[in-house]
């Protein structure tokens, strides 16, 4: 029991690949088992996760339940973890997010045993990214998320749809989609690669907690230039490789392709929880590393941002496929995210900064829930009806009301309404950021109203309007396994609307020591 | 006196080998355990070796020395360090697992493993040799069998001419560095071939300046270094498998090993006058090596294109005369060995069942031959230099090598400007996009995606013993880049000794 | 002082026995033992000789100031008398050879003249040794009358011998003219205090060395070598290549370090050595360029031993002792490696009827012990490890190097690759390509199969346990320094 209080981050770290291993011994022909098995040994980091909450100290500062063990000492890189209130929150998300895409998944019959082992080693891939304290190791598990969910697109991504390329060459969307994605995001993070060695060469370590204090406090020159120079440099690199991650307008161009073609669960685990992993980056690296990069382009990032916020919103309204509408809507809502993080990098050290990212870090667990949720529910419509164009929708809520309900409900948290998730946090981020950005702020508005256009129009065209005859007996109502996926993130969303205590407080006390 | 392991494992290939050419040779079968069981034997004991190295202690272990031509300081010693235990245990895996792909060879497996063996022999005893004859006895050793195995066994359409143009080269190469080494021997002064005596020989600058280039250049052409490395990609796309296997995953790195230890540990102030001629090569290399492989049709094409990428790789890593430069070369050189090994096993395997290589031709592989497509993934992943694989541990070194190695304490003869060291680590990083994309490129295109209607049915699944190859060398691949401390302090032992040479830090 | 000539007078008495079982036996069968004879008796001879007649330090002239016991002269007598056996045991199954006793005689005769040549110290024995080397080898070179290219072959080389004998024999009366004494070693001091034209002393060198020239075909000496190697019968060709040339070299260092000693320094006699330096560099090179170009295999190999010996040459043009060291070393490993080749071409060409490079495809189809024995001899000839080839090439490009003459050291090593190619080319054809014939298997008598045994092994040895051979070679040397 000791080994587990005293290595409690591996063993949630670690679990999935374990449970993965497992799997992979099992016959490849017993689905059923094969699910079965997925679905428990994702509840394993879950369990485990929730043990970390409930001993987690919310009162106390810097990282918890740190572990360190010599990894690649030529280099001075330790394999270095632990976790604050941020990460905790993120942990937390993504271990509830997983069981319950793997839940979603069920419907996924084609090598179903690769399916899931590429799924578990994924959910190691992003709780290491929350976890690490060491950027060797951040990088290492930031990129190693990238190659499952290359293939979970390529292989179990949508079966329709082509796309030509240069030279007229025509592939499939899942391929174009999932090697867009997989060369967008590395050479993005090539600068970050590159930015890491030169701080592992000027700092002489990796370690995250030591590189906040000696790192900040460098001066000199280094290969003919200025410290400031190369900061802002490492800045911009580190930077790039975030905002594609996140994404920021205009490195999102990836985002919907990926969005849509992935199968549905790997939509829920990539809006859910992937796109974090660059606020993450953000939060955890940018801003204590370059303060005052950060603080002196935060007006261009926020630019950025109220440019996710705005042309997301647009793009969303004017798409006919409802999975695409959403995955514009995670352009919206990340922006968001952004704003909150320009915001609080340019306040620091004030109560707006303290609150932006309050907001900002709420914004991420939030969206996490609703955009997984929104993404689940395109798939259950997608499933009966194998389509997801908006058009060949029409007033299905008198045939599926139970799944309209759903729908409503969700699509309102994505919204922003008062009384769910969706409006807390915004309204931090908003509040945050207006004292300091209020031009981008009066700007994003526009943006919000928007939001609710698009999420309004999503719904009339599905749930609303005359009965489209087509579905009129060949609709199914929601089932029994859809209904144990969804409703745990609404009743989340409603928890966190109606008191968000429980979350924000341990997110404002970490929020408030690092930047308040 | 001490169990000779080292010698045991030198020449027990080439005992086995010439063993196995007194069986008839019709007794294909036993042909093969045979060779099997000597290439099982060889891997063991250099498993032993490598763990028995104690890295505390560093310096020189399992040392071997007896008078082989006294009246001339020729002697025959053997040993190993930090820098050459990984690699002795790199050819015993290459070795074992180029024997299990090999099984299907049915015209004259005897004379096949026979040379292979002799080739093998070659090898070992370069990486472990400590007398500089004795390096070049074995150096030439192993670059002659490569001509019969692969004028014989090879491709039919070039085998001929790669195997010609191959071993011209890598003679030529050897030859010019044996005149800078005869001249090392006369210059010295001390009438011996001893490597480390002649390590403490203190050779004039003037000496060094000609010297140098000789012997670092003959022995870089086997690295595969711009502009040398032509006789590499046709090689390779020529050799039969093992012999693939054999050439890029270990000959190359022997290469590249003789460099270093005859060229820089020799003659250290000849290196550091050179080395920015060498480094931009190696960029060249780099950089080129992954744009040539980008747009190869065939598929062991684009993978020998790799190689001369990692290599260079390698050759980066030594250039930058930095510590964590040099500690990334000797990294690299191990896993590059290993993913190679793999990379050409798996091509190996589909050739032989397709019939082809050409990239447009293939497709949906994976769904016949998973274990292929999974393990050459994870090839792919360490070749794209995929954190959590040796790959990442290896190259990662190198660049924080080139990155520092402007300010290294070693680097006492460049003055660049502080900018350039760091501006060519991010044209070097460049390599690493394009590697990415050609990987992927191909995994698509022959893995997965739409099996053209002529292979159905023929592609059969490998066989129980090309499993057991493929996924023994995946998985070092993965135990490496998640425990790095499996081999790196030993690397760094080896690096120890080096920059003790070099005066310092 | 008889046992310094007690080779030479074994072999007298076995070349005598061998005449007395001609007569006796009648049957041609019963004949072919007399190879048997041979190369038992020569391995006898070698036994006692290394038993009981090894030089002990340096015995000073013999006989009358005609020989020197020494080393030198002991390694080279050693390695004709085993060129010898080895040739009579490949000789046995040669049709026109095998069955008469004349053939050994003359060659055990010409054994007998190299013997003497190598420890010759007077020039008017060094003459008599030399035509009593030569004599024999000419008729040996015609022996097969019935064809017509072995009777050219004979005809050349008695044409050419006997050009440059005479040739020589004028150079030889000239130092005598000039220095008053016959004797080698008194032939220095001769020179010194004759205090002659230096030109007058280089003109008659210069005859000499079209003498010794030819008989280790250096360039532009060598005219006569592919025609006579490509007609005589194999057999005879190896002995030629090998056993002849050595004696020659013999004679090239002991004359060469021994009357000019001042070859390494300054004045005359360092023009000498450069004049011979550019002669090994012509002869290596010639002899390469032209053997890529060769479809015959005798003419290639014939070219080959051209070249390889420019590379010898190598060693002497370095006169130090580290060179002539390397010189002998490359000799005894030359005898086993070429004597091996032509053994091969000698067994292959009975059996396929042509000596064409072509004729060799798919031999390691039919006899995959041969094919083996060809790679042996090739490699070593290429200068590949663990042959002896690779040692003696590396020590004596390593003596130029010492001597300063590193661009003869170049010349050897761009030579050294260009052999490369052709023997690799050879080896090809044994080894890759198919033949119609392939599945008949050649069978090797059991002389051959000895005599290969005895080769393959040598060379191997050589190659890898040198240091007792170096020990010879040394040992050689130092007689001379």
């Amino acid at each position: 029991m000791d080994f587990f209080t005293e290595h409690l981050l591996t063993a949630i770290l670690f679990s999935p690949v374990v449970a993965g291993l497992v799997l992979l011994f099992l016959p490849g022909e017993e689905k059923k088992l094969l699910r079965v098995a997925a679905f428990i040994g994702s509840l394993i980091p879950l369990a485990l996760s929730l043990i970390l909450w409930f001993r987690f100290d919310p009162t106390a500062t810097g990282f918890q339940f740190e572990e360190q063990a010599a990894w690649y000492e030529a280099i001075n890189s330790s394999f270095h973890l632990g976790v604050d209130g941020i990460s905790l929150a993120m942990i937390l998300l993504t271990a509830i997010l997983t069981p319950l895409a793997i839940l979603a998944s069920f419907g996924i019959s084609d090598r179903v045993k690769a399916y899931m082992i590429l799924f578990l080693f994924l959910e190691t891939g992003m709780l290491g990214v929350f976890m690490s304290l060491d950027l060797l190791i951040f990088f290492v598990f930031y990129e190693i998320g990238l190659v499952p969910m290359y293939f979970l697109i390529n292989q179990w991504g949508s079966a329709t749809g082509e796309r030509k390329l240069w030279g007229g060459m025509v592939v499939p969307a899942r391929t174009y989609a999932s090697f867009k994605f997989m060369v967008y995001t590395m050479g993005a993070s090539l600068g970050l690669l590159l930015a890491i060695q030169m701080i592992g060469v000027v700092s002489g370590t990796f370690d995250l907690p030591e590189l906040y204090r000696s790192w900040t406090s460098l001066s000199g020159t280094y290969f003919g230039l200025d410290i400031a120079q190369v900061k802002t440099i490492a800045f911009w690199a580190f930077t790039i490789a975030f905002a594609l991650k996140v994404p920021v307008w205009p490195f999102h161009t990836w985002l919907p392709d990926a969005h849509t073609e992935a199968p549905t669960a790997g939509s829920m685990i990539l809006a859910g929880v992937l796109l974090k992993l660059g606020a993450y980056g953000f939060i955890r690296l940018v801003l204590p590393l370059y303060p005052d990069q950060a603080k002196y382009f935060a007006g261009a990032i926020a630019f950025l941002a109220v440019m996710a916020i705005i042309f997301g919103a647009f793009a969303s309204y004017g798409q006919t496929d409802f999975k695409r509408l959403v995955a514009y809507s995670s352009v919206n809502h990340m922006g968001f995210v952004v704003l909150g993080i320009a915001a609080a990098a340019l306040s620091v050290g004030t109560e707006n900064a303290v609150i932006a990212m309050n907001g900002t870090v709420l914004q991420m667990f939030n969206h996490g829930l609703s955009a997984a949720g929104m993404f689940f529910l395109v798939g259950v419509l997608y499933d009966r009806t194998h389509t997801r164009d908006l058009t060949k929708y029409g007033g299905l809520f008198p045939l599926i009301p139970v799944y309209g309900g759903i729908l409503i409900f969700t699509s309102m948290a994505s919204l922003g309404l008062p009384g769910l998730n969706g409006f807390v946090s915004e309204f931090l981020v908003v509040r945050g950021a207006w004292p300091v950005l209020t031009l981008h702020t009066a700007l994003s508005m526009i943006g919000l109203l928007f939001t609710g256009a698009y999420i309004l129009k999503g719904i009339k065209s599905t749930l609303h309007g005359p009965v489209n005859k087509e579905w009129i007996g060949h609709l199914k109502e929601i089932d029994k396994r859809e209904l144990l996926v969804i409703v745990p993130l609404m009743a989340l969303m409603l928890w966190l609307g109606i008191w968000p205590g429980w979350l924000l407080g341990v997110i404002n006390h970490t929020v408030t020591a690092l930047f308040g | 006196m001490a169990f000779p392991i080292l010698s045991i494992i030198v020449f027990t290939p080439l005992a086995a080998g010439l063993l196995l050419l007194l069986v008839p040779g019709e007794k294909q079968n036993e042909i093969r355990v045979a060779a099997l069981g000597a290439a099982a034997f060889t891997l063991l004991l250099s498993i032993f070796v490598y763990f028995g190295y104690d890295e505390g202690v560093g310096g020189y272990q399992f040392v071997e020395k007896y008078g082989w031509l006294p009246q001339l300081g020729v002697s025959y010693y053997v040993g190993v360090d930090g820098l050459n235990a990984p690699l002795v245990l790199l050819t015993g895996i290459v070795m074992f697992t180029g024997v299990l792909i090999s099984w299907k060879i049915d015209d004259r497996p005897r004379e096949f493993f026979a040379f292979l063996f002799i080739l093998a022999t070659g090898v070992f005893g370069v990486f472990v040799a400590l007398d500089l004859f004795m390096l070049f006895f074995f150096y030439e050793i192993a670059v002659f069998p490569m001509y019969l195995l692969i004028a014989i066994w090879g491709w039919k359409v070039t085998r001929e001419y790669a195997a010609m143009k191959l071993t011209l080269y890598l003679f030529i190469g050897s030859v010019i560095a044996l005149v800078g080494a005869l001249g090392m021997y006369f210059a010295s002064g001390l009438g011996t071939f001893d490597m480390i005596a002649l390590e403490q020989a203190n050779f004039s600058p003037g000496f060094q300046a000609w010297a140098f280039p000789m012997v670092f250049m003959g022995f870089a052409v086997l690295g595969g270094l711009f502009p040398f490395h032509n006789w590499s990609p046709v090689g390779h796309v020529a050799a039969p498998t093992a012999v693939s296997m054999f050439h890029a995953g270990v000959l190359m790195k022997l290469g590249a090993f003789a460099a270093l230890r005859v060229g820089m540990m020799l003659l250290p102030q000849g290196a550091q006058m050179w080395m920015p001629v060498v480094l931009f090569l190696a960029l060249i290399n780099v950089v080129y090596g992954a744009f040539i492989a980008m747009v190869q049709t065939d598929f062991k094409y684009v993978i020998g294109y790799s190689s001369v990428s990692h290599m260079g790789l390698v050759m980066f890593g030594l250039a930058s005369m930095s510590r964590t430069g040099f500690v990334g070369a000797g990294m690299q050189m191990f896993s590059h060995g290993v993913m190679t090994a793999l990379f050409f096993a798996a091509v190996g395997m589909v050739y032989d069942r397709a019939h082809t290589r050409e990239i447009p031709k293939l497709g949906g592989i994976a769904k016949n031959l998973p274990v292929v497509a999974v393990t050459f993934i994870i090839g792919g992943l360490v070749s794209m230099g995929m954190p959590g694989f040796s790959g990442f541990v290896a190259e990662f070194p190198i660049f924080m090598g080139v990155w520092g190695g402007g300010s290294s304490p070693i680097n006492t003869n460049w003055n660049f400007a502080a900018w350039v060291m760091p501006l060519i680590a991010i044209i070097a990083a460049i390599s690493i996009v394009v590697t990415a994309s050609y990987i992927i490129r191909i995994i698509r295109k022959v893995f997965f995606g739409e099996m053209p209607a002529e292979f159905e049915g023929h592609i059969t699944s490998i066989s129980a013993l090309d499993k057991v190859a493929l996924i023994f060398l995946a998985t070092i691949l993965i135990l490496l880049g998640i425990f790095p401390s499996l081999m790196v302090p030993m690397v760094e032992s080896g690096v120890e000794n080096v920059l003790r040479l070099f005066g310092g830090a | 002082m008889i046992l310094a000539v007690l080779p030479e007078l074994l072999l007298l008495v076995l070349a005598g026995l061998v005449l007395v079982f001609d007569m006796l036996w009648k049957d041609e069968a019963a004949k072919r033992n007399l190879g048997w004879l041979t190369a038992g008796g020569t391995l006898l001879i070698l036994l006692v000789s290394w038993g009981a007649a090894r030089p002990v330090g340096d015995p000073g002239p013999l006989w009358g100031g005609m020989i020197r016991h020494d080393w030198l002269g002991f390694v080279f007598k050693s390695i004709a008398i085993f060129g010898a056996g080895i040739t009579a045991l490949f000789a046995m199954d040669t049709e026109s050879l095998g069955k008469k006793g004349e053939f050994y005689i003359l060659l055990l005769t010409s054994t007998i003249g190299m013997a003497f040549m190598a420890s010759s110290a007077d020039l008017i024995m060094l003459f008599l040794a030399i035509e009593t080397t030569s004599i024999p080898l000419y008729v040996l070179a015609g022996f097969s009358k019935a064809d017509d290219k072995s009777t050219e072959a004979g005809f050349k080389y008695l044409l050419f011998g006997a050009m440059t004998s005479s040739v020589m024999l004028y150079g030889f009366s000239l130092l005598y003219g000039f220095a008053g004494t016959t004797d080698l070693y008194a032939l220095a001091q001769g020179l010194a205090s004759g205090a002659l034209a230096g030109p007058a002393v280089a003109v008659a060198g210069l005859m000499v060395l079209v003498g010794f020239g030819f008989k280790v075909s250096m360039v532009p000496f060598h005219f006569w070598t592919p025609d006579v190697y490509e007609g005589s019968p194999t057999p005879v060709t190896g002995f030629l290549s090998t056993a002849s040339k050595a004696a020659g070299f013999a004679v090239l260092i002991r004359f060469m370090l021994a009357a000019f000693p001042g070859v390494g320094g300054s004045g005359m006699e360092a023009t000498l050595g450069i004049m011979l330096a550019v002669f090994a560099a012509f002869t290596m090179t010639l002899g390469n360029t032209i053997a890529l170009v060769q479809n015959n295999i005798k003419r290639l190999l014939a070219y080959s031993s051209i070249a390889h010996a420019g590379y010898i040459l190598i060693g002497v043009v370095a006169a130090t002792k580290l060179g002539v060291t390397s010189a002998v070393f490359y000799l005894i490993a030359y005898l086993f490696t070429n004597l091996a080749a032509f053994g091969v071409v000698s067994i292959v060409g009975r059996a396929v009827g042509s000596d064409e490079v072509t004729a060799y495809s798919g031999l390691s189809r039919r006899s995959s012990g041969l094919s083996l024995a060809m790679l042996v001899a090739f490699l070593s000839l290429a200068g590949v490890p663990p042959l002896g080839g690779f040692v003696a090439k590396v020590w004596v490009f390593a003596a130029a190097m010492n001597a300063n003459m590193i661009w003869l050291a170049i010349v050897g090593v761009l030579n050294a690759i260009v052999g490369v190619y052709y023997y690799l080319i050879v080896l090809k054809y044994v080894y890759l390509y198919r033949s119609d014939d392939e599945d008949k298997a050649i069978k090797i008598s059991r002389p051959d199969a000895l005599a290969l045994g005895i080769l393959t092994l040598g060379i191997l040895l050589i190659g890898t346990i040198f240091a007792p051979w170096w020990g010879f070679a040394d040992a050689a040397a130092a007689a001379l320094f």
